[in-house]
């Protein structure tokens, strides 16, 4: 694959060129926080912050999203009549992390099922570009390399970029990345042995990675003697159901489906939802499976970590990206949580700090 | 271009029928505004749909019909929130969607030549009343069929003329029962339904299979009456009822375990249960 070098005074002017064709989406500082955000015409994303607090998911899965839209006009021959929305035009996810990317074809698994396709999850995806910025200065809360990827991880991204203080360099993974790259003008190649220093500043940035958290165990421990474990109790003790570990996750997708009417037109929307919350389980007769917080808080954590490691043999549905343990109100940490898990009837005596 | 799984196919309101004496259940009779749809619809008995009212939303609803019952699809729905409440005053001819098949069904290909109890109470019975009109039109592809079936009053049980018909044939052993009753014309059984399974189920053996379906309550004491006449944990198939929102296994509404029950089930064995968390 080529190296393209995109010198930062061409940066804006690039982006510019590609907003022609594109939607542009990137880290926006807002206040103290970066959000991952769409921006407004002749922004640039913000490019020196740590993660985004929000992650790139909302570019392929917006937390309210319009399926159909209806008539209820009695005049309408087709009132009643579900119509299909139209298909996003093609948009650009700027400085993605690599973790982020990696979430996506960790999420893909669901929506594009053997059987079932989700057409407008994958519509999104399909008419998304992901240009990834590798990551440098990882956080304390960082575990993605015992997560399946790493701060320089390509999986799910169509170019990566590197910074090189006075250029990026645009390593380009698909074709779909390259087209992007020619669209925004940026063809200068790369001297020979850029891709030598990625790969340098690859270990580099990975070793700087430096919580790890064990998984090996939790394919071979039984799902119903994890679910029947002593220390649900307190793991979820303090959690307040609040929903943000949930929201904020790139790799968690549940939603629900709702109407708006207003006069006679109407639209039928999905918007995020949450295994947090009693109502996501509720039946109309009033039973609850998952009623108490202690059965959801375990729900998140064995859906994450031995559900979907069962049902997929293929690691844990989560990147390490850290943003449940840094935004929990409460701290409730997932590595020390997997930790418990991973080490079930090893050290049956631990509890959460 | 993919299909879309969440659109609904556009059908009317052909026949509202009130099924039960409180008028809570009422069998809506549909038929497809486009006929080609209905070869599109080509459904088992145990699978379920989404009713679909714009402006209202959507809901999971057993299908009552049988696949040999053609030009039309039914649905016996009891009225408990939004969209139950809404449907419930619809009117002959208005017109709404249902999205489908969706789930599982009942294990016909492991049931041909088998005998088959089924066992519902309430009004779960709906699922069951197609399984038992299909297995009437192709009954030589079964063994002995007993239904055990129970609801709290004569009034309340569902589709009443045709259980009548059912009681009058010898080539099906019905066993009806109400919990209570003053009415001194009711000639069938008086009892709960794992009372009467337990003096009616025939024997476990290796070609009977049951099938249940009905409220938490019954199936939590009729289980064990099972296990004491010897049926096996993978002789005994049931429906799950969890809240759904996509029935096609994205939104993770109905997740159990590894699984989700709108699209892996919501038909399970029970050995298939044990071996996941009770989350039902
Ligand atoms: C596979 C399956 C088959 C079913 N078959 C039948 C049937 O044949 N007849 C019948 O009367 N009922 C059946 N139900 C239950 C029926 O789906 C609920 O009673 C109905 O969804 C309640 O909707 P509501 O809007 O009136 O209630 P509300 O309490 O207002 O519910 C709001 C929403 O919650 C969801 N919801 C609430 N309760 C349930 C529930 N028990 N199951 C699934 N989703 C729920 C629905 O999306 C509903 O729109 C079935 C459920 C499932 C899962
Ligand atoms: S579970 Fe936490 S660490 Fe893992 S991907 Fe989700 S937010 Fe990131
Ligand atoms: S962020 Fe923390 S407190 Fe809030 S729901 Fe998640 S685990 Fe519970
Ligand atoms: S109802 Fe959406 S996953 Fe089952």
């Amino acid at each position: 694959m080529t190296c393209i070098k995109i010198d930062k005074q061409l940066w804006a002017q690039g982006l510019a060129a590609a907003e022609a064709q594109y939607r542009l989406f990137g880290p926006v500082k807002q206040g103290a926080l970066y959000q991952f955000d769409a921006l407004a015409a002749g922004q640039t994303p913000d490019l020196d912050g740590p993660n985004t607090r929000t992650s790139a998911r909302a570019v392929v899965y917006p937390q309210s999203e319009v399926l159909f839209e209806y008539s209820l006009d009695s005049r309408d021959p087709e009132a009643h009549v579900l119509k299909e929305t139209p298909a996003p035009a093609p948009r650009a996810a700027l400085a993605v992390r690599p973790c982020d990317a990696y979430s996506f074809v960790l999420v893909r698994r669901n929506f594009e099922a053997p059987d079932v396709k989700d057409v407008y999850w994958l519509r999104n995806y399909a008419a998304t570009v992901f240009v990834g910025l590798a990551c440098d200065r990882p956080c304390s809360t960082c575990f993605c390399t015992s997560a399946g990827c790493g701060p320089y991880h390509e999986e799910g991204l169509d170019v990566l970029l590197v910074d090189e203080e006075n250029h990026y360099l645009a390593k380009t993974i698909t074709d779909k990345g390259a087209a992007f790259l020619q669209t925004a003008g940026w063809r200068t190649p790369a001297d020979p042995e850029a891709e030598a220093r990625i790969a340098q500043r690859r270990s580099a940035a990975e070793a700087r990675v430096v919580s790890t958290v064990p998984t090996d165990r939790l394919a071979q421990i039984p799902q119903l003697e994890l679910y029947a474990a002593n220390f649900w109790q307190d793991v979820a003790f303090a959690c307040i159901n609040c929903g943000t570990c949930t929201y904020l996750c790139p790799t968690c997708w549940c939603f629900d489906i709702q109407d708006e009417t207003r006069g006679n037109q109407g639209i039928r929307l999905r918007n995020w939802d949450s295994c947090m919350f009693p109502l996501f389980t509720l039946h109309g007769s009033g039973h609850n499976p998952r009623g108490q917080k202690v059965q959801r808080v375990r729900q998140r954590f064995m859906h994450k970590l031995k559900y979907y490691v069962d049902k997929y043999g293929d690691g844990i549905q989560c990147v390490g990206c850290g943003r449940c343990v840094q935004y929990c109100p409460v701290n409730i940490d997932i590595r020390r949580v997997c930790e418990l898990m991973n080490g079930y009837g090893q050290n049956a005596a631990c509890k959460v700090a | 271009m993919q299909p879309n799984p969440y659109l609904p196919y556009p059908v009317r309101i052909d026949e509202i029928t009130i099924e039960t004496e409180d008028k809570n259940l009422k069998t809506f009779k549909f038929s497809f505004l486009d006929p080609a749809d209905e070869e599109k619809f080509a459904y088992r008995p145990g699978q379920f749909a989404e009713l679909s009212i714009a402006g209202k939303g959507e809901i999971p609803i057993g299908i009552a019909s049988s696949p040999t019952e053609k030009g039309f699809v039914k649905f016996t729905v009891n009225k408990v929130g939004l969209v139950t409440s809404h449907l419930h005053k619809m009117k002959e001819g208005d017109v709404m969607g249902i999205r489908g098949p969706l789930g599982n069904w009942y294990p016909w290909d492991l049931l041909a030549g088998k005998n088959v109890v089924i066992i519902g109470g309430g009004f779960a019975f709906t699922t069951l009343r197609s399984s038992i009109i299909y297995m009437l039109a192709n009954r030589e592809r079964f063994g002995d069929i007993h239904v055990i079936y129970g609801a709290r009053t004569p009034g309340m049980l569902l589709y009443r003329q045709e259980l009548a018909a059912w009681e009058a044939r010898d080539d099906i052993h019905m066993h009806i029962t109400v919990d209570a009753t003053q009415d001194p014309s009711w000639k069938y059984n008086v009892g709960f339904v794992p009372t009467i399974t337990d003096q009616k189920a025939p024997a476990a053996d290796e070609n009977t299979y049951a099938i249940i379906c009905g409220p938490p309550i019954m199936i939590k004491f009729t289980q064990p009456v099972l296990d004491a006449r010897g049926y096996a944990h993978d002789h005994i198939v049931m429906s799950l009822e969890n809240r759904m929102k996509c029935g096609i296994g994205m939104c993770s509404h109905c997740n159990v375990g590894q699984y989700f029950v709108c699209k892996d089930g919501p038909v399970f064995t029970l050995a298939q249960l044990n071996a996941m968390p009770k989350e039902y």
